[in-house]
């Protein structure tokens, strides 16, 4: 019965003690610390072990004017490898570029649609299917390129291969559009709703209210949801390896057959002995990939927060 | 008057017009997706069947069912999960409940972001040189899926973040106020109150490790196996890199047996994203508080 | 000439044996700041057992910010710096080992009820859970008591396993009191507490406030005066970061004050 009494509490317990309780507090804390601090170990790690790996072909082979100017990606030439990037920048570049083409108006027309028009039920029916398409694993996209938009584009363009920018462009365009609907959709949120009654309180129409006020109001969102898009397309993998047509190629129409960075680590990888010039050169390309698409990710987050902050 | 109400109707013609054409883009960007979906389901269909999905693959891969596939990539994406999920809960429960509001905080905000932005096929680099050679776990289903493991971490911070900061602040301050240290406050009322929508971003990541390929192809997946893997130091064969390997790297393959496993793929994929959204949209409906 | 007598009249009644109970809590020179503006500066005062202790004042007056200072929830703000002393039951807060020992004996009821999103039951019984109770029965029995304390128990011992965030503001205000008392606290603190209750509400708790006096010290941070002359044995008059003057509640109502300022704020004008 002594608990009921609160003064006996008071009285008999020295209450300035360290507990379990408190001890246990503090190791929950450098636990989930650790765990914290440990997305900025794997990047680093990231770089660190690709680097490790693509070390031996940068302090030898490694010529910066070959490697960015050249055309000519011959790793498995025994007598003069030749290890030139430059097309392989442009198949990248050009199937991501044919992408944003594709994506961009539909990814911004639609996050319109779904964030200023259509309201209550369609709006929610929107968004689930939008996430819907953004969850197709890119080794289906890269099936339907292979199997679905190849023969289609043998049959409308009378091509004799489908499998070239057209049919990689299309299919990154529609894999990358969702996402960039979803985060076009959030900048458009994101602007406050009194912008839009202090133009309506005006007399503006609903379309000028988009045009004038919530576009340029939300032009960082926008423009970090294309980069997002962008760092994508960048990056993609099995999508363009089997889309492109694989060949090292830089591209003088969308009916030419190209390939990828990304595509050529995931082809040539597995047929390399490790440790050799090809596998370090291959890790080499890894380090390029890591570099720009960081680059890409800090500027779109800069962007985005920078509105966030104003 | 009448000068003002044709003003009006102009205007109204003309915002009809911006709404049917962005009504048309969202379709538009919907429409080949159902088409293509059709078209899996049109040519893939007529294999699928118990048989198909309980049975080896026979005949160099050009005829029977998909088995070691499917349970390959059941293993694959369990193990990462049991190294993701712990992982993942703990750092978003650092940045949501003990990190301040500093820079230090925004540099692994930053991480966060950029492991996510990796390309996957670097991040299959990175399972390479370190798992799989300098931890010298080999090719195996532990390195693979420590490999996704890494580059699924941000959607379980990601989505685990946002289901604590749902928690209202007031809740926490009234737990320290009795006395609570911060885990007590955590365990007792934070996490019970989010742990459903933990539970939708790990279906969420479960979906999203299942369809990855490229960081498993030279980590710990196979192209063929003549036998099932017994522990997490095997290699394995997966869904995934299946459909790969049928559509790209095998002859004489029948035209319905890639359309098959991208179907058994996508199906497995949407169904998981269905349920994490249908989960998510009963718990809105449920009021807490 | 008058305001010697009245300082006098003051001055004999604190020395009244009724108020001349041990020291609860006390603290001297206490300054509060913000990233270096002050928000309670130079404040100097003793709260004695078993005293309802009343703090009136407008808004901004620092009261809030004098509360979290005493349970040390300024741990919380980085921006919040706290100089002085604070001894409570003679132990000086601001370099305790474990200061969540310290809370755990300071109840504290806030301007807006929180209800946690628990049930019934284990809102009033998570404190003791957390002292290491585990025993039902004898969390049942705490409970109980502590529920009918706060006057809730007939409202809501048929729903005990309904969520306490969903309960009415009132039920909910009560609620965190029955909370509060759980931690069987030495001393109880409410901040506002009627500002989102009924007035039915409100004088409930008042009479139970009544009771727990006998049991345990109470600060009642008000923006009622009158609530204040209703409860507190003594009073504090805060403004705009200073402690004007502390004195016996009745006193301040009477006009045997210290300060003019004290006397405009209790009969109303301003605030």
């Amino acid at each position: 019965m002594s608990a009921i009494n609160p003064l006996n509490r008071s009285m008999t317990t020295d209450f300035d003690s360290r507990n379990m309780d408190w001890y246990i507090d503090k190791f929950v804390q450098s636990i989930v610390f650790v765990a914290g601090i440990s997305a900025i170990i794997f990047i680093i790690g990231i770089f660190v072990f690709i680097t490790m790996e693509g070390l031996g072909f940068l302090l030898e082979d490694f010529s910066f004017r070959e490697f960015f100017l050249s055309p000519f990606w011959e790793p498995s030439d025994e007598d003069a490898p030749e290890y030139g990037i430059l097309a392989l920048v442009a198949g990248t570049a050009s199937v991501t570029g044919l992408a944003m083409v594709v994506a961009i108006p539909f990814s911004l027309g639609a996050a319109i649609f779904i964030g200023e028009f259509a309201s209550g039920k369609m709006r929610e029916y929107l968004k689930v299917l939008v996430e819907l398409l953004a969850a197709i694993p890119s080794v289906v996209w890269g099936f339907i390129g292979l199997s679905i938009m190849n023969p289609l584009i043998i049959d409308l363009f009378d091509v004799p291969v489908g499998l070239n920018v057209l049919n990689a462009g299309i299919i990154l365009g529609l894999m990358a559009a969702p996402i960039m609907t979803s985060i076009a959709e959030d900048a458009l949120k994101a602007v406050p709703d009194r912008y839009r009654e202090a133009a309506e309180a005006l007399g503006a129409t609903r379309w000028q209210v988009i045009f004038k006020t919530v576009l340029p109001a939300a032009k960082n969102g926008l423009l970090g949801a294309v980069l997002l898009g962008v760092g994508r397309g960048f990056g993609e993998t099995m999508a363009v390896l089997m889309a492109t047509g694989h060949a090292v190629n830089i591209p003088g129409s969308l009916f030419d057959p190209v390939r990828a960075l990304t595509a050529t680590i995931a082809a040539e990888l597995g047929e390399t002995a490790v440790g050799s010039p090809h596998y370090q050169a291959l890790f080499t390309i890894g380090i390029f990939l890591f570099i720009i698409t960081f680059l890409i990710n800090l500027t779109a987050d800069l962007i985005v927060r920078g509105i966030r902050k104003g | 008057m009448f000068a003002e109400s044709a003003l009006n109707i102009r205007n109204k013609r003309v915002q009809n017009l911006f709404r049917i054409l962005f009504l048309m883009m969202t379709v538009l960007l919907i429409i080949p997706v159902v088409i293509i979906l059709a078209t899996l389901v049109a040519k893939g269909g007529s294999i699928i069947s118990i048989d198909f999905l309980f049975t080896d693959p026979t005949n160099g891969m050009t005829a029977g069912g998909i088995f070691p596939a499917l349970l390959g990539t059941v293993w694959i994406v369990a193990v990462a999960l049991l190294a993701s999920v712990p992982l993942g809960v703990a750092a978003a429960i650092y940045l949501n409940e003990y990190a301040g509001d500093n820079w230090f905080t925004r540099i692994i905000q930053l991480a966060i972001i950029n492991l996510a932005g990796v390309p996957s096929i670097v991040h299959a680099l990175f399972g390479v040189g370190a798992f799989v050679i300098f931890f010298g776990f080999g090719t195996s289903i532990l390195a693979a899926s420590l490999t996704l493991a890494i580059m699924t971490l941000p959607v379980v911070i990601v989505s685990t973040r946002e289901s604590l900061r749902a928690v209202p602040q007031a809740f926490r301050e009234a737990c320290w106020n009795m006395g609570a240290t911060r885990w007590q406050t955590i365990r007792r009322v934070v996490l019970p109150n989010a742990v459903s929508g933990i539970l939708t971003g790990v279906i969420l990541e479960v979906s999203r490790t299942t369809g990855e390929t490229a960081p498993i192809m030279f980590t710990g997946a196979a192209f063929f196996l003549p036998f099932l893997p017994q522990g997490v130091f095997d290699q394995t064969m997966a869904l995934s890199l299946h459909l790969f390997v049928v559509a790209t790297q095998v002859p004489g393959v029948p035209d319905n047996l890639p359309f098959g496993v991208a179907l058994v793929l996508i199906a497995m994929v949407l169904l998981m994203n269905s349920i994490s959204i249908a989960f998510r949209m009963y718990l809105r409906g449920k009021k807490k508080w | 000439m008058v305001d010697m007598n009245v300082n006098l009249a003051a001055a004999n009644k604190i020395e009244d044996p009724a108020y001349s109970a041990p020291v609860k809590l006390g603290v001297s020179d206490l300054t509060i700041r913000y990233g270096g503006t002050p928000a309670l500066s130079g404040v100097n005062l003793e709260v004695r057992e078993h005293e309802i202790f009343g703090i009136i004042g407008p808004a901004n007056a620092g009261k809030t910010s004098f509360l979290k200072t005493l349970n040390r929830m300024d741990t919380f703000n980085t921006n919040m710096s706290v100089e002085g002393e604070i001894l409570f039951n003679g132990l000086n807060v601001q370099n305790l080992k474990n200061i969540y020992a310290l809370r755990s004996r300071i109840g504290v009821v806030f301007p807006l009820p929180v209800g946690l999103p628990l049930t019934i039951y284990e809102n009033v019984a998570l404190s003791p859970r957390l002292r290491g109770i585990r025993r039902k029965s004898e969390l049942d029995v705490i409970v109980e008591r502590c529920l009918s304390r706060a006057a809730l128990w007939d409202e809501v011992k048929d729903r005990l396993d309904s969520l306490g965030s969903l309960l009415s503001g009132g039920q909910q205000q009560r609620l965190t009191i029955a909370r509060a008392l759980s931690q069987e606290p030495d001393l109880l603190m409410l901040d506002e507490f009627s500002i989102a209750v009924d007035p039915v509400t409100t004088m409930r708790i008042e009479d139970v406030l009544k009771e727990l006096k006998h049991d345990m010290t109470i600060i009642l941070v008000t923006n009622l005066v009158q609530q204040a002359r209703r409860l507190a044995d003594r009073t504090a008059f805060f403004l705009e970061g200073e402690c004007v003057e502390v004195g016996i509640t009745e006193d301040l109502f009477t006009g045997e004050v210290q300060d003019q300022r004290t006397r405009d704020y209790v009969e109303g004008k301003f605030g």
